[in-house]
């Protein structure tokens, strides 16, 4: 990796923080639960890294091994994060309808 | 070339709905769209991923994405909101078992690297062993599979600290030496995984909010690391908004307790010493559910402070069910929230919602203590170290600064507790001898069932 990639992507890192405290900050603590488990299957976009390891064609057996356990549980987490937070947000919902 | 193109743009517009999609979520309206829109982003990025040339071999991709979408949409569909902090506690682990196996097998594919993305690998690893260990014991915490008391032994500062050195030491020597260093990488996933075990086994359950936001942030940064030894933009960008998402929820609910990040992952070192120390004797007053009827009839406002015993006796829709009662008795209900209430970040909040209590009667700390006075009567129902009075009284007190809600300032208390043991600080609580209260001894399904029979 050369210096200028290297600067390039702490540039994106550094931003992206500052942007994600702006974003977070302003949510109510009634969400914190939703936010918090979709945040986690936002963190789940290790499975970029995860198929990129599982698909190479050169590689050896063992990274195929653990490329594939990591397509599979970052989809768990993925799948699974963003079920649970819609399965919470729903019951939000209904009840604001209920009231209007 | 082009397809690089498509490809990287792809990415620019997954981040997009990922930053989208997280502004959604501050406000109740839209919260279940922005979910929907950052589920769109991951969608896109993978289906990006998926036209990468280095990408050759579809078998195992297709395997492991089966795999995993079945349990994961399994495991979504039968999980009970009352398990709602072991399911982000075990979600999040696996997404930190994924940055550390993104990393392994990274770098065993190719070991001739330079020592930036050697460093990235062993973060990856690293951030990623601690999340995965870390999690799993707070989920086993969590859901009762094991203890939840801090589990201390003697030397413990020392040996963590030690291993933590020892880790450091090999991450600097595989950063230098790479490709001679498959061994110590190896080591490197044995010991974070132990670190991660070591870090959150001292942590109570009562300090579980805290853990589980700072397990959250981490399983960004892995994600973030994991973007560095790929080079990926996306992965850097997501990763980063919810490592400060987490951070940001660890410090909230560091702030409720009045205590400092170091003292909630350190603290339970001293524990042993401090907790006994102090014993109150004094008399406490003994209810039965029917006597409290017949205070609760003649209230007017009723405020209710839930705990974390509410979500272990599933006693939610029996309570909506006394609010129900009481409002058609003319009562005014208002439920106070402490922040760190509770086993997560806004547990009691998804707990009440389950059971179609509307959000507008739950009420922050510091607004329902400007009000409490006026308050007939609190019933405090599985709640203990957030109304304990030595917080605000006791100067000598473990937990002395931490904010509390006054309920001993409303007419009537009555606390519903299985029995009069201390809470998960260790520390009593002089609201139980006051004399405007009164214990309601038994499991709160049980007592809230039984006041609701007097109707």
């Amino acid at each position: 990796m050369d210096i200028e990639t290297i600067i390039f992507l702490s540039f994106i890192l550094v931003l992206s923080i500052f942007l994600g405290f702006e974003l977070i900050s302003k949510v109510p603590s009634t969400l914190h639960t939703p936010l918090m488990s979709g945040s986690n299957a936002i963190s789940g976009i290790t499975i970029v890294g995860a198929l990129i390891a599982s698909g190479l064609n050169a590689s050896p057996v063992l990274t195929t091994i653990l490329g594939t356990l990591a397509v599979i549980f970052a989809t768990i987490n993925v799948i699974g994060g963003y079920l649970v937070t819609d399965k919470m947000l729903k019951m939000f919902k209904t009840k604001d309808k209920g009231k209007k | 070339m082009f397809i690089d193109f498509i490809i990287n743009y792809s990415y620019l517009i997954a981040a997009v709905f990922f930053i989208f999609g997280l502004k959604l979520l501050s406000s109740l309206k839209n919260a279940a769209k922005g979910n929907l829109i950052s589920a769109i982003g991951m969608f896109i990025a993978v289906v990006a991923t998926l036209l990468e040339k280095d990408i050759v071999n579809y078998t195992w991709i297709t395997v492991g994405l089966i795999i995993g979408s079945f349990i994961g949409v399994i495991t979504a569909k039968k999980v009970k909101m009352t398990a709602m902090p072991e399911m982000v506690a075990l979600l999040n682990g696996f997404g930190g078992l994924a940055s550390l196996l993104v990393g392994w097998g990274i770098f065993y594919s190719d070991m001739q690297i330079q020592s930036f993305t050697a460093f990235t690998i062993f973060l990856s690893v690293l951030i990623g062993g601690v999340t995965f260990t870390g999690s799993m014991v707070a989920w086993a915490k969590l859901s009762g599979k094991i203890g939840s008391k801090p589990f201390l032994f003697t030397g413990q500062l020392i040996v963590n600290l030690s291993l933590l050195i020892i880790t450091v030491f090999m991450g600097i020597y595989f950063s230098i030496f790479p490709s001679t260093s498959y061994g110590i990488l190896v080591a490197l996933v044995v010991i974070s995984n132990i670190l991660g075990i070591l870090f959150v086994v001292p942590i109570g359950g009562a300090d579980m909010p805290v853990i589980i936001s700072l397990l959250n942030s981490y399983s960004g940064l892995a994600g973030c690391a994991a973007g560095f030894v790929i080079q990926n933009n996306v992965l850097i960008v997501s990763g980063a908004l919810v490592g400060a998402s987490g951070i940001i929820l660890t410090s909230i609910m560091c702030k409720a307790m009045n205590r400092s990040l170091p003292n909630v992952l350190f603290s339970g070192f001293g524990s042993i010493t401090t907790s006994v120390k102090e014993e109150i004797t004094g008399k406490y007053k003994s209810s039965i559910p029917q006597d409290a009827f017949y205070v609760l009839e003649a209230a007017k406002s009723i405020v209710i402070v839930p705990g974390y015993g509410l979500a272990v006796a599933q006693a939610q829709h029996a309570l909506k069910e006394l609010c129900d009662l009481l409002e058609e008795n003319g009562t005014d209900i208002k439920f106070a929230i402490h922040p760190v209430a509770g086993r997560m970040p806004g547990h009691m909040n998804v707990l009440l919602a389950e059971a179609d209590i509307s959000y507008d009667k739950l009420i922050e700390m510091d607004d329902i203590n400007r009000i409490i006075d006026n308050i007939d009567v609190c019933i405090v129902v599985g709640a203990n170290d957030v109304v304990n009075l030595s917080a605000r009284d006791d100067k000598s007190s473990a937990i002395f600064g931490m904010p509390i809600i006054e309920v001993d300032r409303a007419k009537n208390v009555f606390v519903i507790k299985r029995s009069m043991s201390a809470g998960f600080a260790g520390i009593q609580n002089p609201l139980f001898y006051k004399e405007n209260s009164s214990m309601i001894f038994g499991d709160a399904k049980k007592v809230i069932s039984e006041i609701i029979e007097q109707f």
